[in-house]
């Protein structure tokens, strides 16, 4: 048989049906809905009077347009209650579970996927949302659709696609000191380009892969669509089956070790072919942070801005000096010492209890510079729980966050936490386009440790110094 | 969906890359859920300054390009966010086809999703349309049907297109209406796979047993 990738093995498993054209009827074994793209689909089925064909396998929760104020509730913030009601009325009519504010469960849909047990290495799952890939770092296969696809997958349980080029990007080498998963993908994406794996699911392969935990390969596989790819994922290995193990969702006894005789088998054959074949080496990465308006205009945190004189090609050099004038910054100047004015700890990049933990690590004992704003945004309540447990809310309490509800929050400023225009962020979520947290706000793309250190001294600095 | 054959009109030059979802629409302007209204949000970063005036400088805000029913981009157009009312934004804005030398993959599905038309071409031709269509306002033709366009001083860009999205989108063809159809197939499927992977069906359905009766 010919050498098969773990992108091929799990295509092949779900195709319902190949139409003969290079399309094919994907089956889809799992479903997360959310807020702001949950509501619309389920609408545009009912308004056809089509069912939702498997709500056993479909899944909900608010985490877009919910307030993050201690104390919210669903109708806390304003221009959001009508969706909360809607997906609350909307799921519970079609039979389809739904985590709700205060219940644990609840969170960033991203983030309680993998924490439940909801995803599965091998299985295929949609949700109208971008950052879908995340679901990737468990070996399962996971497209961010639009609310027309995500109403036929809710109608159908399936998804038509052509099936999406594959791309291997192999990360050798031990990590420098203080230089995390959200560095990896952010250098990623400056030396490839944020269109550089349009139309492929990019596996991450190597051992500096091998070695991240599964949260780290979640912010990994996070960023994939920051590089223009339909998905990212990673071999499922005994790494993926120790975190599942035990999970809500995630099969127990015999079951579960019948499944992972499965999960075993799904890894790419030796001699697999992809269509794009990149690398990288572990040891040049430093701690990264982004100076532009894309993911991919980031650097060394100790490093020169770059000059657009220096640019060559004169689309990324007018590119560059927009970017720059929107940032208020100057090529050919350091990052590090640009003064900050909001920290915010949160996303589904970046806000699970390692994240949180990493960050804690930096503020234990210091405190937050003076004038600067610093969220600490949980992930979900699971992980909101699980650091008040172990005692991080105070830690960030101390220093100066504020410890707020879960939700996406000023990653995507939908539920009124926006940055007002002009400030500084030092974000450890995972778009710094323009107006991204807010209308003209200034966003800077970093790792926990990093916006914790940035949070202490008041401007960005090299986490490696503290 | 509405059936799309062609566009006759004046194209805008956008000279920017990576035009992001976020830029398109801003993703507050969604939580009303009213999707004809958007077009006057559609790339407000661009088009209205920060006291809320129009942008001079902004293509579409320039005499004779206002309005104008082609878009012609950057690389990477449509890149970021999943939000399928970027493309309902645009079109409320008066677009109906976008030319470019790539799009990001969920705003291109979106497109044929909505009835936007995204046409891909070499980035050369984009760039060569693009200067045309900046050095005066002018009618260009985007036909589907021919998969070609045609710039106003008769230079001519054959384009590829998939198959199965140009008929969907010639014919108006309606995804979910088709895939209901296969009913038989999908249900089999999923009869075979409880059976292969009971793993994915099982604990789902007793978590789902356990809160009921809790």
């Amino acid at each position: 048989m010919m050498p098969a990738t773990l992108i091929d093995k799990i295509w092949c498993q779900h195709a319902v049906r190949e139409f003969g054209d290079g399309w094919t009827l994907l089956a889809i074994d799992r479903q997360l809905i959310h807020d702001l793209s949950g509501p619309p689909a389920l609408k545009a089925l009912t308004a056809r009077g089509v069912p939702v064909h498997s709500p056993d396998l479909v899944f909900a929760t608010p985490d877009h347009v919910v307030s993050s104020e201690p104390g919210r509730t669903g109708e806390t913030m304003g221009p959001g209650a009508g969706l909360w009601r809607e997906l609350r009325q909307r799921t519970g009519a079609a039979g389809i579970r739904l985590f709700d504010v205060g219940e644990r469960g609840q969170g960033i849909v991203h983030v309680i996927g993998p924490e439940l047990g909801l995803v599965l290495p091998g299985a295929t799952l949609v949700c109208g949302d971008s950052h879908t890939c995340t679901n990737g770092a468990l070996g399962a296969l996971a497209f961010g659709v639009g609310t027309s696809e995500c109403a036929h997958a809710l109608g159908t349980a399936t998804l038509r696609m052509r099936k999406p080029r594959k791309m291997r990007l192999t990360i050798e080498g031990r990590l420098g000191r203080g230089v995390t998963a959200k560095d990896v993908i952010l250098h990623a994406i400056a030396v490839f380009g944020t269109s550089a794996a349009v139309q492929h699911v990019i596996e991450y392969a190597g051992s500096t892969v091998r070695a991240l935990d599964i949260e780290e390969r979640l912010t990994l596989c996070n960023l994939s669509v920051e590089m223009g790819a339909r998905s990212g994922i990673v071999a499922p290995d005994d790494k993926t089956f120790d975190y599942l193990a035990g999970r809500r969702n995630a099969p127990g006894g015999a079951l579960f070790e019948r499944a992972v005789d499965h999960w075993r088998r799904l890894a790419s054959d030796e001699g697999a072919v992809f269509d794009t074949d990149v690398a990288l080496d572990a040891r040049a990465i430093a701690p990264t942070l982004t100076w532009g308006t894309d993911p991919g205009q980031a650097m060394p945190v100790d490093g020169l801005i770059p000059d657009p004189r220096e640019i060559g090609d004169p689309a990324a050099r007018q590119r560059a000096e927009a970017a720059l004038a929107y940032m208020g910054l100057a090529g050919g100047q350091p990052l590090a010492g640009a003064a900050v004015d909001i920290v915010f700890i949160g996303s589904c990049a970046n806000a699970r209890l390692s994240d949180l933990r990493a960050a804690a690590a930096i503020l234990r004992g210091r405190r937050v510079a003076t004038g600067v704003t610093a969220w600490a945004v949980p992930g979900s309540e699971q992980v909101k729980r699980d650091a008040e447990a172990e005692g991080l809310d105070r830690v960030f309490r101390d220093a100066g966050f504020q410890w707020r509800e879960p939700g996406c929050s000023l990653c995507v400023a939908a539920n009124g936490d926006v940055a007002p225009p002009g400030a500084r962020v030092v974000s450890t979520s995972n778009r710094n386009f323009v107006g991204r947290q807010g209308p003209g706000a200034r966003t800077h793309l970093a790792s926990p440790a990093s916006a914790a250190a940035a949070a202490v001294a008041g401007r960005i600095v090299d986490v490696r110094s503290f | 969906m509405r059936a799309f054959t062609t566009v006759h009109g004046v194209a805008a030059w956008l000279d920017r890359s990576d035009v992001d979802t976020d830029l398109i629409i801003r993703i507050e302007r969604l939580t009303g859920g009213d999707l004809t209204g958007l077009g006057r949000y559609a790339l407000e970063a661009l088009r209205f300054r920060k006291d809320g005036g129009e942008e001079p400088d902004f293509v579409l805000n320039k005499p004779g390009y206002r309005g104008a029913p082609i878009l012609i981009a950057g690389p990477n157009f449509g890149c970021g966010s999943s939000r399928e009312p970027a493309v309902n934004a645009l079109m409320a804005l008066g677009v109906e086809a976008i030319i470019a030398p790539s799009f990001g993959d969920i705003f291109y599905a979106n497109c044929f999703q909505v009835g936007l038309l995204p046409v891909r071409l070499p980035e050369a031709e984009v760039r060569r349309l693009g200067a045309e269509a900046a050095a005066a306002p002018a009618d260009f033709t985007v036909d589907l049907e021919a998969q070609r366009v045609v710039a106003p001083s008769g230079a001519c860009f054959a384009f590829d297109i998939d198959g199965r999205r140009r008929t969907m989108m010639l014919e108006g063809l309606d995804e979910i209406g088709l895939t209901l159809k296969e009913a038989a197939a999908i249900a089999g499927w999923q009869a075979g796979d409880r059976i292969a992977r009971p793993w994915i069906w099982e604990p789902v359905a007793q978590d789902i047993e356990t809160r009921t009766r809790s």
